[in-house]
């Protein structure tokens, strides 16, 4: 089962209480600060690391990794990979085709920070989108992840080959002009995207927890990143957001996502109310 | 009041069943309601249908939305429900059972933050998922409901849920609705005394 759950004997006070210890360990050890995730998925992440070592108890757990190093990155790639994949979502590039890209056309020069890239399927579909609009050699993607693994694979441009006929599908929901395959050669059980794709993108680790903003952007995405952090983590991060956005900047948040109930609902207003597309007012 | 919340998981047939499950509770049931069913990715009309016949307002779970009395709560299709303090959030983990949502999550997530204060209820549906859920629901001392397999669509479901918590009560649809409206009903538990 990919996602397992606590023992039914496990007493859910000391798990509560072995968590906390947990997460402070590792922020202080390696700086990496999971202490303000979702409780639940937090909590169903690490039984799953748990399991896969073999061990009994968090306490366990948090012994091996504030020990071994290579353990830590076990559990930090639990922890922190989210699934994604090519045009996740159709209608939300739909909606960026439609709501976004014309206002996109008056700037000379672009900048999109991508928070939250994982391993990067969704950056390369946002240049496909752009190349297919011609705003492509324009723009700068900047695609950040806590990951580095991740990134690393992100960087490569190569994706499981099997995947693609999925992929092309959802190309072509998403509103895709060209035949998809026109994007990546397929080499071994890899396909390689372009170099042409990827000639714009940068990428870089940054932790959404803990670092600053690094510089300004038209445009933001961060999708089905957020939902695995508290209200009180949120609020950070769309503090951090709003400070790298300009007045007339955009936020391209998932569709299951919202600023309402946010330290910042009333700075924005929607471009696209259903697929989460807001941009900075004030 | 004794529960905090109603988690309900259905799968092939559940429409008809959610539709009359729900007529039968008063629009001023008091407890929140979580629906998990399993759908495809881009259907979005079951809370628009579900809305029109239900007494009581439904809709669509957005990440850390407020979990408020009398309210329907539908998860959305390719996301797992959790249940936090007070809150959902959701969760696009890898599919449970190939399911996502997966019921057994939803269960298990409202029982981690509720304890015996969640009523679980399965409904119709083709496969087994809600089963390990419902035991749990159980196990942890919460009102453990099914839909009566005998009048289920498809019984697989119901059968399984009940074959793995055998406590739970098997009930045709006006009696499950009888139920929660008892269950809303029911005072609260004393406070269990720490040592």
């Amino acid at each position: 089962m990919a996602l397992p759950d606590t023992p039914l004997a496990y007493p859910k006070e000391l798990e509560r209480i072995e968590i906390q210890l947990l997460t402070e360990g590792i922020f202080r050890q390696y700086g990496f600060d999971f202490r303000s995730y979702a409780y639940s998925s937090l909590k169903r992440r690490i039984w799953k690391r748990l399991e896969a070592e073999g061990l009994d108890t968090i306490s366990a757990l948090q012994e091996r990794v504030l020990h071994d190093r290579v353990a830590m990155e076990r559990l930090l790639a639990d922890l922190s990979v989210n699934v994604t994949s090519m045009f996740r979502d159709p209608r939300f590039y739909q909606a960026f085709r439609s709501r976004v890209v014309p206002l996109l056309r008056t700037y000379p020069f672009l900048r999109i920070w991508h928070a939250g890239c994982a391993t990067g399927e969704e950056v390369y579909s946002m240049a496909i989108l752009l190349a297919e609009e011609d705003l492509y050699e324009r723009t700068r993607i900047y695609a950040t992840d806590i990951n580095d693994v991740a990134l690393e694979q992100a960087a490569s441009g190569i994706f499981p080959l099997d995947q693609m006929q999925d992929y092309t599908q959802a190309y072509l929901r998403a509103g895709g002009k060209r035949s998809f395959s026109e994007y990546y050669t397929a080499a071994y059980d890899g396909a390689l995207f372009s170099q042409q794709l990827r000639r714009n993108l940068v990428f870089a680790q940054h932790n959404l927890a803990t670092d600053r903003s690094f510089s300004e952007f038209h445009v933001i995405i961060c999708r089905n990143v957020m939902i695995y952090f508290d209200r009180t983590l949120q609020n950070r991060v769309h503090k951090l957001f709003y400070d790298s956005l300009p007045v007339y900047g955009m936020l391209g948040l998932g569709s299951k996502e919202s600023l309402r109930g946010t330290a910042v609902e009333d700075e924005y207003e929607p471009l696209d109310a259903r697929e989460k597309i807001y941009r900075k007012v004030r | 009041m004794r529960y905090a919340l109603v988690v309900i998981g259905t799968s092939a047939g559940g429409l008809t069943a959610l539709e009359r499950l729900l007529a039968g509770l008063p629009s001023d049931f008091l407890l929140p309601l979580l629906i998990v069913q399993h759908r495809s990715r881009e259907s979005d009309l079951l809370c628009e249908v579900l809305a029109a016949r239900s007494p009581l307002p439904v809709r669509e779970v957005l990440d850390k939305d407020p979990i408020e009395p009398g309210v329907v709560y539908l998860a959305p299709p390719d996301y797992h429900v959790l249940v936090d303090e007070g809150s959902f959030a959701l969760s696009s983990d890898e599919p449970v059972r190939f399911a996502r949502p997966s019921i057994d999550v939803a269960f298990e997530s409202a029982v981690d933050t509720y304890g015996a204060r969640v009523v679980g209820v399965v409904l119709t549906g083709a496969n087994e998922d809600g089963a390990a859920g419902l035991r749990r629901v159980q196990a942890e001392g919460g009102l453990a409901l099914a839909q009566d397999p005998a009048s289920a669509e498809v019984p697989r479901m119901p059968a399984a849920a009940l074959a793995a918590a055998p406590g739970a009560l098997a009930l045709g649809l006006e009696a499950l609705a009888a139920a929660l409206r008892a269950a809303a009903a029911a005072p609260a538990l004393a406070p269990a005394r720490r040592l």
